[in-house]
């Protein structure tokens, strides 16, 4: 197939078109990732009413319910949702990065050295572990904001604390896998330090399943973040943050539809946006399953 | 002893011991959220709304004024034997609290993973069976719905369309509360369908099988598109094995060859795994529960949570993770006991 398409030079929407019928989901999450990442980089430009995302209220103008000017209608506060929705994305995206990069930073180190160096560094930091991935996250998330403060930056950290085993657990079971082979044996023989081993040959290993892993969990991360809003304990008005919009709109759901509908929308289509894409690269990217497939 | 039987005793002996240390490590965790990280534990433990003396007195009655290392022994101890200190909001023990909310949970968490087992498996074997064709995409999309789904969504849409529109399931609780006084319902189990069952209470078993539709389904959408998407790798996995290609040289039809001897070994996998989706759903079950006023342990840990309940979250989050980490001990524990490749590993 690949070879049918470099013979034939085909324009960029052929291309495309291949693309949607070889691999149909991952196209659709990909498109939906990039309307997000529109969304978030574009919300000034985009929104009716760029103030209304933060502390702006417009108490003659509540609960307006969708109209040309008002494309989502308005809120309890008078304020466009269209553009708390367009805004959202911001917040969502940035804490779901924020708490997967601070999750990556620290169980990707933790799990090499456990992977590589093995023995009581290994069994040590795998029952470290193993206490951590008993907690589901969103409890273990809600137990810490609940004695820290509600916040943003509260919600991040725990978020973080409670993701950062899978990444340990990820990257050790690739660490160990390199660390047996012969290549790794070698280079300790030829007198390589292991700093240098884990940079050159462990870490660029690992890097392919964590890749999938992230894209994945980012959908998973939008859907506990917006829990934690939710129940109180995330983003506090006038945060534009989704789950904090329906949760408030619940209380005038049953006579104004629109005030929960459309930033519930955004969740579900922005965590499928991120499960969509990590399946699509998992397909993809993972020989064993290539083989399957083929 | 024959060797096989030493092996084993020697892995389940290894394997408890490691579980062990879990809960430990587990139970230090939820002394380090409730003792350490607070700047004023005791005023977490005792509300913050209370006069300086009577929080002056809770900091010496509670021990908080000793040194971390003498506090930690006694809530190890205090753990082990059942004081889970006393709830904020409710003003009973925590231990009382959360049994009293268990059968609700398991009632609404069972129903849901049923429900979750009945339609993932048979998507994932239709998506497998036509793998790449519209069937397979089809199945692949629901399934990362299903697990995409925020239910703090999902569930007010259900309840506006099927309660405030349609009239045709009741929005929350457990079952009519008139039929307190016409058909009394005797508590066997604590859970309200199995109850009725018991006792042939067909008014009550009507009320509560209507009441708990909207809130099972909301919470099947997450072990739905779990199974379904692991039912299908797996039969894949499976199909490309070599006993599969042997009995396809052999001449047997694709569809015997799928029916008879791929289902089997593949869906082995996927009961294991059953336990690890169950403890998953007990996420969502705080949102639903709070959402449906469902009287389980996530509807208590929901409103713990938003009255800052100290004692009540730690408690909740201390159940919770032992009864995932004693589940995966017994699941190991049995998958021992039938496969005896995994405990000479």
């Amino acid at each position: 197939m690949s070879r049918a398409h470099a013979e034939s030079q085909p324009s960029s929407s052929a291309v495309a078109v291949a693309w949607w019928r070889d691999n149909p989901l991952l196209a659709m999450g990909s498109t939906l990732g990039l309307v997000l990442l529109l969304m978030a980089l574009g919300a000034p430009l985009l929104s009716p009413a760029p103030s209304d995302a933060d502390t702006t209220v417009h108490l003659e103008d509540t609960l307006q319910p969708p109209s040309w000017s008002h494309p989502f209608g308005t809120d309890q506060l008078g304020r466009d949702l269209l553009t708390r929705v367009l805004y959202g994305a911001r917040v969502s995206l940035s804490i779901a990065a924020l708490v997967l990069t601070l999750a990556c930073l620290v169980g990707v180190p933790l799990g090499i050295a456990a992977g590589y160096f093995g023995g009581r560094v290994d069994d040590l930091i795998m029952r470290l572990v193993d206490v951590f991935l008993a907690f589901p996250p969103l409890l273990l998330a809600l137990a810490l904001v609940a004695v820290l403060t509600p916040s943003i930056a509260s919600a991040t950290i725990a978020l973080a604390v409670a993701w950062w085993p899978w990444y340990a657990r990820l990257a050790r079971g690739q660490a160990s896998s390199v660390a047996g082979r012969q290549l790794v044996e070698s280079c300790r023989a030829l007198g390589l330090s292991d700093t240098r081993i884990v940079f050159r040959h462990v870490l660029p290993n690992a890097v392919t399943p964590i890749v999938v892993q992230v894209s994945l969990d980012l959908g998973g991360v939008i859907l506990v973040s917006a829990a934690m809003s939710f129940l109180g304990l995330g983003a506090q008005d006038p945060v534009p943050e989704w789950g904090l919009m329906v949760s408030q709109g619940r209380s005038y759901f049953t006579t104004h539809w629109w005030v929960v509908t459309f930033p519930g929308a955004a969740i579900l289509l922005a965590a499928m946006a991120f499960n969509l894409i990590g399946d699509g690269l998992r397909e993809v990217l993972d020989p064993k399953r290539m083989a399957v497939s083929s | 002893m024959r060797p096989e039987t030493a092996s084993l005793v020697r892995y389940i002996g290894r394997r408890i011991a490691t579980g062990l240390l879990v809960v430990i490590g587990v139970v230090v965790l939820t002394f380090v959220i409730s003792r350490v990280i607070p700047s004023d534990p005791a005023a977490a433990w005792v509300g913050g709304h209370v006069p300086v003396e009577v929080l002056e007195q809770a900091r010496q009655d509670l021990g908080f004024d000793r040194p971390l290392r003498v506090q930690l022994w006694d809530y190890l101890r205090g753990v082990a034997i059942g004081d889970w200190g006393v709830s904020l909001r409710t003003r009973r023990p925590v231990l009382t609290d959360i049994a009293v909310g268990l059968p609700a949970s398991i009632e609404l968490v069972g129903t849901a993973l049923l429900l979750g087992l009945i339609v993932g498996n048979p998507l994932g074997l239709v998506a497998a069976r036509w793998k790449g064709g519209a069937p397979d995409v089809l199945v692949r999309l629901v399934s990362v719905i299903g697990v995409s789904m925020p239910v703090f969504w999902l569930a007010p849409i259900l309840q506006l369309v099927f309660f405030e529109k349609l009239e045709l399931l009741p929005v929350a609780g457990r079952y009519d509360p008139a039929l307190y006084y016409t058909s009394r319902l005797v508590s066997y189990t604590g859970m309200t369908v199995l109850d009725a069952l018991i006792g042939l209470n067909g008014p009550v078993l009507r009320s509560s099988l209507a009441h708990l539709v909207m809130p099972a389904l909301v919470l099947a959408a997450y072990p739905m598109g779990v199974v379904a998407r692991m039912v299908r790798a797996s039969v894949l996995e499976t199909l490309g094995d070599t006993h599969i290609q042997m009995v396809r040289s052999l001449g047997f039809s694709e569809a015997a060859v799928f029916g008879r001897f791929a289902l089997k070994p593949a869906l082995n996998p996927v009961i294991t795994v059953t336990a690890l989706i169950f403890a998953y759903s007990l996420a969502n079950t705080f949102l639903v529960e709070a959402i449906f006023n469902w009287p389980g342990l996530g509807l208590y840990a929901a409103l713990a949570v938003q009255s800052l309940d100290t004692p009540a979250i730690v408690g909740i989050t201390l159940v919770v993770a032992l009864a995932y980490v004693l589940g995966n001990l017994a699941v190991d524990l049995l998958q021992a006991a039938i496969d005896p490749r995994i405990r000479l590993q």
